[in-house]
């Protein structure tokens, strides 16, 4: 594995990244920052109805979107996976586009923010309720192995609360038993709207969970985009190779309240939110490449600047952009020209 | 009146569950991109021996065994419908769907539509239906009207072998998902002959199955033979019964029920799934916006009671299900009336 020594004399462990990969996740964790505090800013501008953050998330994302093998796999993401959806190569016009409901939507400005679709890409459709996609994302993973597509698998994330639910359970165990290319990421933020990890499950770990699946579980730093990108990585691989699911729990945290629409002042101690924010991954993922010689502190600035000036482009691109007619609510409710009453030539 | 697509060469009489049976036959023959899954469908054969002998034929890898868990059943089906098979997931009792219902209205319906047609969801749903058969609270409802009133759904109800034949391969062609309701009653009393040959039924197009000029009855499933049984009885009457099968519940054939109701003036719909919120219910209002000044007489429905559903006694189940004698008092009041 090649190892960076840094200024300090510390060895960065890259788990095979180059120097290109490394500043790429660090520029998608910046990107993800710009656009959480962009989506919230409108929203509070009255631009905006809603918003969602992937604020704490960033490391988990970018590095699961760098183990992402574009053109082969398929993310079935969750609505907190902004980095996920750029990371595997969305753009902030599409995710502006979404926020602001524009018709350049691929959606067509009909889904709430952060509910992506793109099929070229390999971003599958979801609704917003909880783990239901995880049932579709293994149903393509027996696609690709029922057509003997080896070399492809999917990434089914959640948050630890979707492990709540039936269909996470029945997605996990239906992948095991039929041994399909699907990887469960669990991005432990430790709660689910206002409702704690210990409110959700007894166990300490989500990937204790996979002992009752008969798979493999593993815990890595969600903090760190090298640690989730080596997880992610190899469970991937794994399932690519016909060596089946897995379960990577990467455990971060939601600095955010749970949307615009939620003030999480009502739940969670100011105190929970400090003590994490002194791992924030975003600044210190910087200075750790700063550290290990990756790039220069310029280099970083101008890398900073640059993703500001890409959000400002997208957002006021985006803004000029026209809404979705009226007339298009009535189309693509099924193929063709829908009616619920059928009119026939007799 | 069926379509031919392809050459007819001569017909076979089958039951119900034998067309079902032959049609999914087909289908695997005929396009690998379809897959049965669902619970016992593999060394089993289905609970009702639709599947017997598919997994030796096809393998294992297109005649699924799934985990006991009817959500995933259909989820899973989804997923496999998005990347491009065209998956019939089987629900092995009506009953059963209820811990699917969020994957069939809140995500198969919607793929389409909250991706703007990016992603598309063609999959079938087979499930048996309905009572008669001592199935008691659980293995004997109907499902039809928890789901017609979902748009992006398309729900089937045929009910003779020809019509199961080219409405099974019209749904498996369907680029929209359907759910295929199979009255379990009919499945071995119902036979009649199946053209050969593969052929699809239009979506949405109903079925004169007898004409008349008195009266139009229109209905579905077991209900549907009680009705024509009851219709000929009152012939000898000198009445004279005109009898649609719907067929298709979403969508519905408006043309159809109009063009019967203006030549007869009255109207009685039967089905056996409870009368508040049914079929009936949409059947009546939309006669009633579109043609109420051609009735001579107020709509009629005769329908299953308003209790959760037919007991397991035989004094229970009698009395939930709608009677032949029942129906042709209510043809002959009408026609009276």
């Amino acid at each position: 594995m090649a190892k960076t020594t840094t200024a300090h004399g510390h060895e960065l462990d890259r788990a095979g990244l180059s120097d290109d990969q490394l500043v790429a996740m660090l520029r998608n964790m910046l990107l993800q920052r710009q656009l959480d505090n962009r989506g919230f800013q409108l929203n509070r501008q009255g631009k905006i109805p809603f918003a969602l953050g992937s604020e704490g998330h960033e490391a988990v994302q970018a590095g699961a979107a760098m183990a992402f093998a574009r053109g082969r796999d398929v993310l079935v993401p969750y609505y907190r996976d902004l980095g996920l959806a750029l990371g595997v190569g969305m753009t902030p016009f599409e995710i502006l586009s979404s926020l602001f409901a524009r018709d350049t939507d691929r959606n067509g400005g009909r889904q709430f923010p952060n509910h992506y679709t793109n099929k070229d890409l390999g971003v599958a459709s979801i609704s917003s309720i909880i783990a239901g996609h995880c049932t579709h994302a293994v149903g393509i993973a027996a696609a690709f192995k029922y057509r003997r597509e080896s070399g492809r698998a999917v990434i089914s994330p959640t948050g630890e609360g979707a492990t709540s639910q039936g269909e996470w359970h029945e997605s996990v165990n239906y992948a095991a038993v039929h041994e399909l290319p699907v990887v469960f990421l669990v991005e432990n933020n430790e709660w689910a709207i206002s409702t704690p990890q210990s409110m959700q499950m007894k166990v300490a770990n989500v990937a204790d969970k996979a002992a009752g699946y008969g798979i493999p579980g593993v815990v890595c730093d969600g903090f760190s985009p090298i640690a989730t990108y080596r997880a992610m990585h190899e469970a991937l691989e794994r399932a690519r190779s016909g060596g089946g699911p897995s379960i990577v729990e990467a455990k971060c945290y939601r600095y955010l309240s749970h949307s615009t629409d939620d003030d999480d002042r009502t739940y969670r101690s100011r105190d929970d939110i400090e003590a994490h924010r002194k791992l924030d991954p975003v600044p210190r993922f910087e200075a750790v490449l700063i550290d290990a010689g990756v790039l220069d502190a310029a280099a970083a600035k101008a890398l900073r600047q640059d993703v500001l000036r890409e959000t400002n482009e997208a957002t006021d691109a985006a803004e000029a952009q026209a809404y979705p007619t009226p007339q298009s609510l009535y189309t693509n409710v099924v193929a063709g020209d829908y009616r619920p009453w059928q009119e026939f030539d007799s | 009146m069926m379509t031919a697509t392809a050459q007819q060469t001569g017909a076979t009489v089958m039951t119900n569950v034998e067309a079902v049976r032959s049609t999914l036959h087909d289908a695997l023959v005929r396009d690998d991109r379809v897959l049965i899954m669902g619970e016992d469908v593999g060394a089993r054969g289905n609970v009702f021996l639709i599947t017997k002998g598919f997994l030796e034929e096809f393998g294992a890898e297109r005649i699924i065994d799934t985990p006991l868990a009817e959500a995933s059943i259909v989820g899973v089906a989804i997923g496999m419908a998005m990347e491009g098979l065209r998956p019939i997931a089987e629900i092995q009792f009506a009953d059963f769907i209820y811990p699917a219902f969020n994957q069939i209205v809140g995500e198969a319906a919607k793929t389409r539509y909250r991706s703007n047609g990016d992603y598309t969801c063609p999959m079938v749903i087979r499930t048996p239906y309905g009572g008669g058969v001592r199935g008691a609270l659980s293995h004997s409802v109907s499902i039809e009207a928890l789901f017609y009133h979902v748009p992006g759904l398309t729900i089937l109800a045929p009910s003779t072998p020809a019509d199961i034949k080219g409405l099974l391969n019209a749904a498996i062609e369907c680029p929209d998902p359907v759910l295929f309701l199979e009255h379990k009653k009919t499945y071995r009393s119902v036979k009649g002959e199946v053209p050969s040959g593969y052929y699809t039924i239009p979506i949405g197009k109903a079925d004169v199955k007898k004409t008349g000029t008195q009266v139009t009855v229109v209905s579905y499933g077991y209900n549907l033979h009680q009705a024509l049984d009851a219709a000929n009885r009152l012939e000898a009457e000198g009445i004279s019964v005109e009898v649609i099968d719907l067929r298709s519940i979403r969508p519905m054939d408006k043309t159809t029920i109009l063009a019967s109701v203006r030549k007869t003036r009255k109207l009685l719909i039967i089905h056996e799934d409870n009368k508040f919120g049914g079929i009936g219910a949409e059947i009546s209002a939309m006669v009633a916006e579109e043609a109420l000044f051609d009735l001579d007489a107020p709509i009629r429905r005769l329908c299953g009671p308003d209790v959760p559903a037919m007991g397991y006694a035989l004094t229970l189940e009698e009395e939930f299900m709608t009677s032949t004698e029942q129906m042709v008092d209510a043809m002959r009041d009408l026609a009276r009336f």
